[in-house]
């Protein structure tokens, strides 16, 4: 019994450090720290096999918050960082944490509610007078409040609105602490009010009651942009293969591919890199 | 329960159809969990076998304290291995971090003082009764070690199992050192994860069912294993 316990967990070992080494010798790639809102609509899944394509370079994301991913590539633990809140990237840059800083797209973001609406903002376009009426009205909302670009666009609204949220979470202002598909389904399953960004809100498909109540202020303008981690502080990033994907991004192709990507007819992301200076 | 019905078919869909990427993320759940097991055998065995054998001063601090460990939040040991698989920590040459390496080095540290601890009392029990005649040639203990693990077959397995249960089933450790990214370290449960985040909850579910099957599947393979091997 231990005899053939063992044999059988030598060969599972060594078949996984073949595995391992089969995997490290294939296709050359590079690591992109990214956003939920990026992978879980779809974008990734229809624009990376078009780059590895073009460049035989694999690309392997990491998904998480805006604020997880700069960090992940503060520690050096990636090559790109592609992810959508301006005032902290540009912070990356200037810090010397990442280099070449290139807009590259951009939607924007939505309040969805309940289709009940308690707090009477739908059909409305100006977003701080909605969040100012759901505030009044101490109707649920649910809050990232992970530190993501959704997350600090939304404390951003609140401050224009000059609503401190932090005394009343907990009560009808809800803090989930979790990715923009969790916190949809939390307000599904609460009739809560929260912001998305458009291309997550057009891919999730556990809406319920919810539906977009408030769209088209241009305070819910939502640019994405990509930077190399700055290979002069963590020299093992791959700045080579790394600059070819920043550099197809921006590039016509890049861009028309990004805006090719459509759900039921509706195009998720607006490239604008030609945009950027 | 149409939730549930609606996953069940989603699931049998996927299995009929030998869905490519559901093999790899299988073949890949698999892999990771069986080699953070077979690695926490090797150390977890004789370590377990050596806290039954030698009476030591402090031998009770450390049951005591890898008793504790079998209840570390995975989410945490997902942490301190990546602060230490990092670039900018300590392990960062290495190259480990958002690997399927990674998410074997945390998923061993969480098996393996549970696989200890079962394993130490899968031996106790043998120990006693048979300690003295194992040791009457004037054996050494080290030399009854692996007689002792001998005679305490099924109890072994059990623990071996429950850390592959462990293993298998966790998402919080993996889904920080591996990252989830899709065709290298995404598994089944962070594949369930991504599906939930996604609100596509009969996929999620679906692939919840076949996780289980799995389980089913490797606990009824070590029985079958066993009972083979001790028929006369």
């Amino acid at each position: 019994m231990i005899a053939v316990a063992r044999r059988a967990a030598l060969a599972v070992l060594l078949a996984a450090l073949l595995a391992a080494a089969s995997a490290r010798a294939g296709t050359p790639y590079i690591i992109v720290a990214s956003t939920t809102s990026t992978e879980q609509s779809g974008l990734f899944g229809h624009l990376l096999p078009a780059f590895t394509k073009a460049s035989g370079i694999a690309v392997r994301v990491v998904a998480v918050g805006t604020g997880q991913a700069l960090k992940i590539g503060e520690r050096g633990d990636c090559d790109v960082v592609f992810v959508h809140d301006k005032p902290s990237e540009l912070k990356f840059v200037a810090d010397g944490f990442g280099v070449e800083r290139h807009e590259v797209m951009y939607n924007d973001f939505v309040l969805v509610g309940p289709a009940a609406d308690p707090a009477k903002v739908a059909g409305g376009r100006d977003i701080v007078a909605a969040f100012r009426k759901i505030a009044a009205a101490k109707a649920p909302f649910v809050s990232r409040g992970d530190d993501s670009g959704t997350d600090k666009a939304e404390k951003r609204i609140w401050k224009a609105a000059g609503i401190d949220v932090k005394p009343v979470s907990g009560t009808w202002y809800r803090d989930t602490g979790s990715g923009m598909g969790p916190t949809l389904n939390t307000a599904a399953a609460m009739d809560g009010y929260t912001l998305s960004d458009r291309g997550t809100w057009l891919s999730f498909q556990n809406r319920r009651d919810l539906k977009i109540v408030v769209e088209g202020d241009k305070r819910l303008f939502n640019q994405y942009g990509v930077m190399l981690v700055n290979p002069a502080r963590h020299p093992a990033v791959k700045q080579a293969l790394g600059r070819r994907f920043i550099d197809w991004l921006v590039s016509p192709q890049g861009q028309h591919t990004i805006a090719s990507y459509k759900i039921n007819g509706q195009q998720l992301f607006f490239p604008n890199a030609s945009d950027s200076s | 329960m149409s939730d549930l019905a609606q996953a069940s078919a989603v699931a049998l869909a996927l299995i009929f159809r030998l869905d490519g990427d559901l093999l790899r993320i299988v073949r890949l759940s698999l892999g990771v969990s069986l080699t953070a097991v077979a690695i926490a055998g090797v150390i977890s065995l004789p370590l377990g076998a050596a806290l039954a054998v030698y009476g030591f001063r402090g031998r009770r601090p450390v049951i005591v304290i890898l008793n504790a460990l079998m209840g570390l939040p995975p989410v945490v040991v997902g942490l301190v291995v990546y602060l230490l698989l990092s670039r900018s920590g300590p392990l960062g040459m290495l190259g480990l971090l958002f690997t399927p390496a990674a998410m074997v080095v945390a998923q061993t540290v969480l098996v393996t003082p549970i696989v200890t601890v079962l394993v130490w009392r899968a031996v106790s029990g043998p120990w006693t009764a048979y300690g003295d005649a194992l040791l009457v040639d004037g054996a050494s203990r080290l030399r009854a070690i692996p007689e002792l693990l001998a005679m305490s077959g099924a109890g072994l397995l059990t623990a071996l199992l429950a850390g592959f249960g462990r293993a298998i089933a966790e998402v919080g450790a993996i889904i920080i050192v591996g990252g989830n990214i899709a065709g290298v370290t995404r598994t089944m449960t962070t594949d369930i994860a991504l599906e939930t985040s996604k609100g596509n909850l009969p996929l999620a579910l679906a692939l919840g069912i076949i996780l289980i099957a799995l389980s089913v599947g490797v606990s009824a393979a070590a029985f079958l294993l066993a009972n083979w091997r001790t028929r006369p």
